[in-house]
């Protein structure tokens, strides 16, 4: 215990002062920060890791994000967490010999996953190549714009998130914000992600994107279905990519590119059934992957059907 | 503590005018560069030059430099304690003291380049979800914290015992002292490896990453600790004995020849297997097509990093002062710029899907940078101007009889 008078080198003296001030400073600098907050607020600063809710805790999750989505888009929305279907993992084909590099399926993509116009996102970006020179992505060309497509002497490579069987991405993720689910899909929980971008650092294809700003899209052209790891709203500071359409092919329905694609380039299907569209090309027709000396084993197969 | 703090301030306040103004002109670099990030935290990382095809660049790129710097201070440890060696030990106190610096620099750099820093206690292990092993980035905070948290208990026993003319407990610091070593080795080659992993980026994705790291830290950190060595030694009455800080260029010598050596090995392989991985390294040093908006700065690198080599290397130019301190700019200089630039940007650019993208900094992130530069700075310039007076033991714990305030050192 210290004396009245207790001398500066009294160590227990110095300890107590010390807890006093920083106990002090800390309560400050905590009033501090949540004077401003709403009891929502405190509640989605709170939130868990979307793999360590409850189904209850999700439920509540997803209702507080439906009305903060309805206030803002003034229109009703629903908030899906469909978990992954058993037996089903998901495969890509694209055709090059069909692709015309319209980019239908790039803004079919934008409106289906409520993707922000302002800045201006695209999950798939189209590589226009040289026939005389062949696939090679160092050789490519994404800003094309002639006034018509195909163009003579070109071919084009649609790429997106190849939803890699060893995805290099999920490794580096220092918080898991990201990982992939059962069926195959590379998720991203946007409330989790802390914005680091060592996933975008590590992915070989170019496929993911970062809200650079407060990211905005008219209230008109809302796409009200929303699943809760794919196509809901994003926000400033985090990450996300092309998700196979999880809130489509949960639900039996294609990826909204492959319902776009005028020419049929886009195949996709169930990799564990031996009869899926999927499978049948690649029994059929010779497929290959996109850089596959980095072992990244994608599940998106291209391939040329004529 | 009332007359620790009191005494402290007023040695911290005190001082010439020259180390008020540079006091003053850090104050206002910091408050210019807070500003700045309020703005940044408003609207995004937009007001960067950052994009999706280049995303990291300038405050990764200090981040990385940095890293190396604080890994630096166990150039000084090896020596004083390993070896033993008089000269060296009585400074080794400034080089942890650079390296705390450091971190805190480290640490405000990340903070600023995340797109959610409210989301940071997504970090904490048993809080959030601290994905280690897996994850670099993981191990990087929790290497970085450690050295820091080390560093700093260090030195504050270190002083703490000076302060009350103590012997310091050689049974506990030494060991710990000693472990410092192998967690400063840590902290860079693990940031090495963040980058070193990446299959994307075959720039980056090479074995020679780690060794480069080390080898180019090991030149560059101490340079500074050279510079104020000699500027203690004029304005205190800090002892430095000449052989110190010719030991230490020495050292920085032979560890720029690895360094260039290493660089020369990577040339070697990129320009003469020629295989796509050329790409990058061409960027860097010849410029694709139009495209060559970081060349300047790849042979601004190489010319600061091979004639600081050879003025530390001749026994004469390292001995003499003015080609010391040059040697000791161009070192700092060259490694900062092969290490920022001269890694982040050939690393991302051409992007994964062969874009080029030229990224160069806006000024929002030089403010800020410039203004987390200032923050080490003045970290560091008030814990030499509270410790050198306690190293020479003119700040002492006060005795029971006396009560006299304590006259500052000069400085």
């Amino acid at each position: 215990m210290a004396k009245p008078n207790a001398k500066p080198t009294d160590r227990s003296y110095h300890r107590r002062s010390f807890l006093r001030l920083a106990g002090a400073g800390l309560a400050t600098a905590a009033a501090g920060v949540f004077s401003g907050c709403d009891s929502a607020e405190i509640e989605a600063f709170f939130q868990k890791r979307f793999k360590e809710l409850s189904r209850e805790e999700l439920n509540a999750v997803l209702r507080r994000l439906e009305e903060k989505h309805a206030r803002e888009l003034g229109r009703e929305v629903t908030i899906r967490a469909t978990p992954p279907n058993e037996g089903e993992v998901y495969g890509y084909g694209l055709d090059l010999s069909r692709c015309i590099g319209c980019r239908r399926c790039v803004y079919a993509c934008v409106e289906e996953n409520n993707l922000p116009r302002q800045p201006q996102m695209h999950w798939i970006k189209v590589l226009q190549m040289e026939k005389s020179h062949g696939i090679d992505v160092y050789h490519s060309n994404a800003y094309y714009n002639p006034e018509t497509v195909p163009q003579e002497d070109y071919f084009y490579v649609p790429v997106a998130c190849q939803q890699c069987r060893q995805p290099p991405c999920i490794k580096t993720c220092p918080v898991q914000a990201t990982w992939q689910e059962p069926d195959g899909i590379v998720v991203v929980d946007y409330n989790w992600c802390i914005g680091c971008r060592c996933c975008m650092a590590a992915c070989p294809y170019g496929a993911r994107r970062f809200n650079w700003t407060t990211p905005r899209m008219p209230p008109e052209s809302v796409n009200p279905d929303m699943e809760y790891l794919g196509n809901r709203p994003q926000m400033k500071g985090v990450v996300s990519k092309c998700t196979f359409c999880i809130q489509r092919v949960r639900r039996g329905r294609y990826p909204a590119c492959v319902e776009a694609c005028p020419t049929g380039s886009r195949k996709f299907g169930n990799l564990l059934d031996p009869e899926s569209e999927i499978r049948h090309i690649m029994n059929r027709k010779r497929v290959f992957i996109l850089k596959e000396e980095l072992g990244t084993e994608p599940r998106f197969y291209y391939f040329f059907a004529t | 503590m009332n007359y620790f703090i009191r005494n402290s301030f007023r040695i911290l306040v005190s001082g010439s005018t020259v180390y008020r103004l540079w006091l003053v002109f850090l104050l206002v670099l910091i408050a210019v560069g807070t500003l700045t990030y309020v703005e940044q935290y408003r609207e995004g990382l937009i007001v960067t030059a950052l994009r999706d095809q280049v995303t990291w660049g300038f405050y990764i790129g200090n981040f990385t430099f940095l890293v190396g710097v604080a890994a630096a201070a166990i150039m000084l440890v090896i020596p004083a304690y390993v070896y033993n060696w008089k000269p060296i030990k009585e400074i080794v106190i400034l080089g942890e003291l650079l390296a705390i610096s450091a971190i805190i620099m480290c640490m405000l750099f990340v903070s600023v380049d995340i797109g959610r820093i409210d989301r940071f206690w997504h970090l904490i292990p048993v809080l959030g979800n601290l994905n280690f092993p897996l994850s670099l980035m993981a191990w990087d905070v929790i290497v970085l914290n450690l050295y820091l948290f080390l560093n700093v208990f260090i030195v504050s026993y270190l002083l703490y015992a000076q302060y009350h003319n103590r012997e310091y407990p050689k049974k506990l610091l030494i060991p710990l002292i000693l472990f410092s070593i192998p967690v400063a080795i840590g902290i860079h080659t693990v940031t090495a490896f963040l980058y070193n992993g990446m299959v994307a980026r075959p720039f980056w994705n090479a074995s020679i990453l780690a060794p480069k790291f080390l080898a180019s830290a090991f030149c560059s950190g101490p340079a500074i600790l050279l510079i104020l060595l000699q500027i203690l030694r004029r304005h205190t009455r800090l002892e430095v004995k000449d052989e110190a800080i010719w030991k230490i260029a020495e050292l920085m010598a032979y560890a720029m020849f690895i360094n260039l050596f290493l660089i020369g090995a990577e040339i070697f392989k990129e320009y003469y297997s020629g295989s796509h991985h050329l790409l990058f390294t061409e960027y860097l040093y010849s410029g694709i097509g139009e495209h060559n908006a970081i060349v300047g700065y790849a042979w601004l690198a190489m010319f600061c990093n091979i004639v600081s080599f050879l003025l530390f290397l001749v026994p004469a130019t390292r001995r003499n002062p003015v080609t010391l301190n040059i040697g000791a700019v161009l070192i700092y200089t060259g490694i900062y710029v092969d290490k920022g630039i001269g890694l982040i940007i050939p690393g991302l650019t051409p992007d994964t899907l062969g874009e080029i993208y030229e990224y160069t900094p806006t000024t929002s992130e030089v403010l800020i940078s410039a203004g987390i530069f200032a923050v080490g700075f003045l970290v560091f310039t008030l814990l030499v101007k509270l410790a050198v007076p306690i190293m020479l033991g003119d700040f002492n714990a006060p005795s029971s009889a006396s009560t006299e305030e304590v006259a500052p050192a000069t400085a």
